[in-house]
């Protein structure tokens, strides 16, 4: 059973609906009770870095999160959602995040070659760096909505995708996982990826 | 690198995909469920459905049907029609869309796309302009493309980016329908205007009409259409083939 943390932040109906696609079962919630007798959590996340973070703070599952994953059950970052695992975040500022991962997270702009639009919007290829969550999604195509990125993130690089620059596109060190990209909007392949998660 | 995006687009009324289709294989072939499904698992790089009913019955009917569509279909999903306000964003939005074009209801309510695009962000909301040539100049018409607002297109157009427009459909009057081929000189007048994605729609007829999209504008980053999708005179996963071979990068 998959555990979607809900803490105020975008809508869940797709990314649960995913895992009902293929098969697995999955809830939304916000409480640490019911979240803890999940198997694996997903992490979502859209909009700004800090709102987010203040969320998870404020409602204490931050402090879950890290209880949660230090016992090594499996937690799946999405999107924002995957930016939070990392230490901080240079978007509007400078934020911490869960610090489960070593990196930063800092704006494409300034960045990328000019001619190149901010938000990385659309479908872009993976190159899968290693890990066991993307093992079969070398060379596939997946969706992105994103303005700011992971760097610095070496140990935990997964995979990345080409924009210009290389732009971090998956992470995974032991049982903490991250995707920038949303695998319940990248057709087959994304939901090829959410099996693997349910099934690490 | 991205790649050049083919959107189908499927008008909803009364909760059935209005256009024929004629696609062998597919039992209910004005289903939005089953249509999207089809396009989905053939190559459509993104959805858009646009909700083009009157009542209100017809409007929950349509939110029903879009959450079967986002139950159902793991790519992302545009919606458009009857968006007015911003509880009209929370609505579809609610109902599993991940994106919200509006068109007239940018016109008449100007401050609409910003206040929208400041509580789900810019990458969330997309202006669907129709815009035709009138005594020389482009102008933008609202109502489905009735009535001339006497407003000139590229200055509305900049000024909704500026306001927090994440993409613009640009759907040229003058070719719709035509299917002979997209309106490329206004296509790059608006692609020139604005750093957003711009989504081309209205005209295309063929496969060569999108080869020909891509090839002369490289900074549209994606084309729509209907009909010749529906009635499969062009079929997505070979004009995709199509574009590759022509060297426009597209996912297959």
């Amino acid at each position: 059973m998959v555990g979607i943390i809900d803490y105020g932040v975008g809508n869940l109906f797709s990314l649960q609906s995913s895992f009902g696609a293929i098969g697995e079962e999955a809830f939304v919630s916000g409480d640490p009770e019911q979240l803890a007798k999940a198997q694996r959590l997903v992490l979502p996340g859209v909009g700004a870095f800090e709102d987010a973070a203040n969320k998870l703070r404020s409602s204490g599952l931050d402090a879950f999160v890290r209880e949660q994953t230090a016992q090594g059950k499996p937690l799946l970052g999405i999107c924002l959602g995957m930016q939070l695992l990392f230490e901080k975040s240079f978007e509007y500022g400078e934020h911490g995040g869960l610090g489960l991962l070593k990196g930063r997270v800092v704006p494409m702009e300034g960045r990328l070659p000019e001619t190149l639009k901010i938000p990385h919007m659309g479908w872009n290829r993976l190159e899968v760096k290693g890990g066991k969550l993307l093992r079969e999604a070398e060379g596939q195509y997946v969706y992105f909505v994103h303005s700011f990125f992971a760097e610095g993130c070496n140990d935990s690089l997964a995979a990345v995708t080409e924009y210009g620059i290389p732009i971090t596109a998956a992470v995974e060190r032991g049982n903490i996982f991250g995707c920038q990209f949303h695998p319940e909007k990248s057709g087959n392949v994304g939901l090829s990826i959410l099996r693997t998660f349910c099934r690490l | 690198m991205i790649t050049k995006r083919i959107i189908p687009c499927l008008d909803v009324r009364n909760g059935r995909v209005v256009k024929g289709t004629n696609f062998q294989g597919l039992q209910d072939v004005s289903s939005p469920v089953a249509l999207g499904k089809f396009y989905s698992d053939n190559g459509a790089d993104e959805l858009v459905f646009y909700d083009i009913t009157a009542s209100a019955e017809g409007r929950r009917l349509f939110t029903d049907i879009l959450t079967q569509v986002a139950a159902t279909i793991f790519i992302p999903l545009t919606v458009g029609g009857g968006i007015n306000t911003v509880e009209d964003f929370d609505r579809v939005l609610k109902c599993g869309a991940d994106k919200v074009s509006v068109n007239s209801g940018a016109i008449r309510d100007p401050d609409l796309v910003h206040a929208a695009a400041r509580r789900y962000g810019d990458q969330c909301v997309v202006l669907s302009a129709d815009v035709k040539r009138v005594e020389g100049q482009f102008r933008v018409f609202a109502k489905g493309g009735r009535e001339d607002t006497g407003m000139e297109a590229i200055s509305w157009i900049k000024r909704c980016v500026s306001n927090g427009a994440g993409e613009v459909v640009l759907n040229s009057i003058d070719t719709d329908g035509v299917k002979q081929g997209f309106d490329l000189e206004m296509l790059e007048a608006v692609s020139e205007a604005v750093d957003v994605p711009v989504i081309a729609s209205g005209g295309a007829g063929c496969e060569e009409d999108f080869v020909t999209l891509f090839k002369t504008l490289p900074k549209v980053d994606a084309g729509l259409a209907a009909s010749i999708f529906h009635f499969g005179q062009v079929k997505i996963p070979e004009l995709k083939k199509t574009l590759r071979e022509n060297d426009i990068l597209v996912r297959l």
